[in-house]
């Protein structure tokens, strides 16, 4: 069910250091999530989809992505054009919708856009597992380290057990409906997947304490920053800070 | 119940990142080395279960179960959802880095008010007692996240009240079944591994 079809590939962006890709991905979605000049925002969508080009991904899996994650925003354009206050800009029999309304839906709209593509350019085109440990390096606290590699780890598993009781429930005919035994049985569905997973956890810290565990993971592997990394790196960065003057430049200077 | 990026401004932002920082931080404290598998693979159990989709009439709905992650795992489900969103954000991109902070918060910390408020009555022997504060549990902490996240939005725009009332209002039914799901689950759990619900 987890498939990082984002993150097999060989492009330029797949082979950048997993750190340097992480921080500009924090920076680049702080500063457009909070700037409100169409210019900066345009000039973010140009920057994501950039990478995206550049990090070749399959563009209709990508627009699939964005599809799902815009339902929200798509609320916000029934309602927000009629609510908000300002000139009359068209009406639909009672409603009207105001010019301001508009603007901000779109604005929201773009900027909600820019981020996602951001993050599947920068983020989903490195593996969860070369993600934490690159969070690691960046000195996240070390139980949360923890608890991401456990909890992707056994995202897999439990998914599995889920699907297997799925399957025993298909088997003796269950059909999900609107009534208590849909719910009963879903309840014991939750009810069995927490009992497992509990179980398997006191396994899963036994077999590692048999083994020597003392509360320390250890980092095999290093990431190197090679000259590739720091140009690219450099060059975001500065495209970074030129968003920020764009939109903040009068009150900087 | 997430928030989409982009939608919410700096203000929300800074004070939804900065509560669930002081939350995490205190939830890992609390939480010993020798009980991460325990939160981990819970929390990766709450990411499974929040892609089962129970039907209602026409449509379906899926479930957030923070009542009972909050049940288990007390000022823990801090640290465990926060890691269970942070992969959605990663994987499917929904929610996302910005808003992370806002949104943990928004689920745990209803997660934590039913811990206090109903953990130890669900395991009450009058068997009234627990399938009420069950219930409650299920139902308070849907209802509490679906508010906080209307009143994020508020604070944002005052013109977003009508979307934020439609947030509360679609969640009702979801405060409902989860408020029944949780009745079933914590009896079942009670019946099968009492034991799980000491928490």
């Amino acid at each position: 069910m987890i498939r990082e079809g984002f993150s097999l590939g060989h492009s330029f962006i797949h082979r950048l250091d997993p750190r340097v890709k992480l921080v500009i991905a924090i920076l680049f979605s702080i500063v457009v999530a909070v700037a409100d000049r169409f210019t900066v925002l345009l000039s973010g969508l140009l920057f994501s989809l950039v990478l995206i080009a550049m990090a070749r991904l399959k563009i209709r899996e990508v627009f699939y992505r964005l599809l799902v994650v815009n339902g929200f925003i798509l609320l916000l354009w029934i309602f927000l054009p009629f609510t908000f206050p300002g000139d009359t800009l068209f009406s639909i029999g009672r409603l009207t919708a105001s010019r301001e309304g508009v603007i901000y839906s779109l604005l929201i709209t773009i900027k909600s856009n820019t981020i996602i593509l951001s993050c599947i350019a920068l983020i989903a085109t490195s593996s969860i597992t070369t993600l934490v440990h690159a969070m690691r390096h960046l000195y996240i606290p070390d139980k949360l380290a923890h608890l991401f590699f456990f909890c992707y780890r056994y995202i897999h598993v439990i998914y599995l057990e889920y699907t297997r009781l799925v399957n025993a429930m298909r088997i003796r005919c269950f059909e999900p409906k609107t009534n208590t035994h849909t719910y009963r049985t879903y309840a014991y569905l939750v009810a069995m997947l927490l009992l497992k997973s509990y179980d398997r956890s006191e396994r899963v810290y036994n077999a590692m304490l048999c083994r020597g565990f003392k509360g320390k993971f250890w980092m095999l592997d290093h990431f190197s920053l090679k000259g590739s990394d720091l140009i690219s790196g450099t060059v975001m960065l500065l495209y970074i800070v030129g968003l920020v003057f764009l939109q903040w430049g009068k009150t900087i200077l | 119940m997430h928030i989409s990026e982009g939608v919410l401004s700096a203000p929300v932002l800074i004070t939804g990142a900065a509560l669930t920082a002081v939350a995490v931080g205190v939830g890992l404290k609390k939480m010993d080395y020798d009980r991460i598998p325990q939160v981990a693979i819970l929390s990766s159990a709450f990411f499974v279960a929040s892609l089962i989709h129970v039907p209602v009439g026409p449509s379906s709905i899926h479930l957030i179960l923070n009542g009972i992650m909050g049940v288990l795992l007390g000022f823990a489900a801090f640290p465990a959802i926060l890691v269970a969103l942070t992969l959605q954000a990663f994987l499917f991109q929904f929610g996302g880095i910005t808003t992370l902070g806002v949104n943990t918060f928004n689920i745990a910390f209803p997660a934590v008010v039913c811990f206090y408020a109903f953990g130890h009555a669900v395991k009450h022997k009058n068997s009234v007692i627990a399938l009420c504060s069950a219930f409650g549990c299920g139902f308070v902490a849907v209802l509490l996240s679906s508010i906080m996240v209307a009143t994020s939005l508020v604070f944002v725009e005052e013109s977003f009240v009508q979307v934020a009332r439609l947030v509360v209002i679609a969640h009702l039914p979801v405060m409902i079944i989860e408020g029944v799901l949780t009745v079933f689950c914590v009896g079942f759990l009670g019946k099968v591994r009492p034991e799980i619900l000491g928490g």
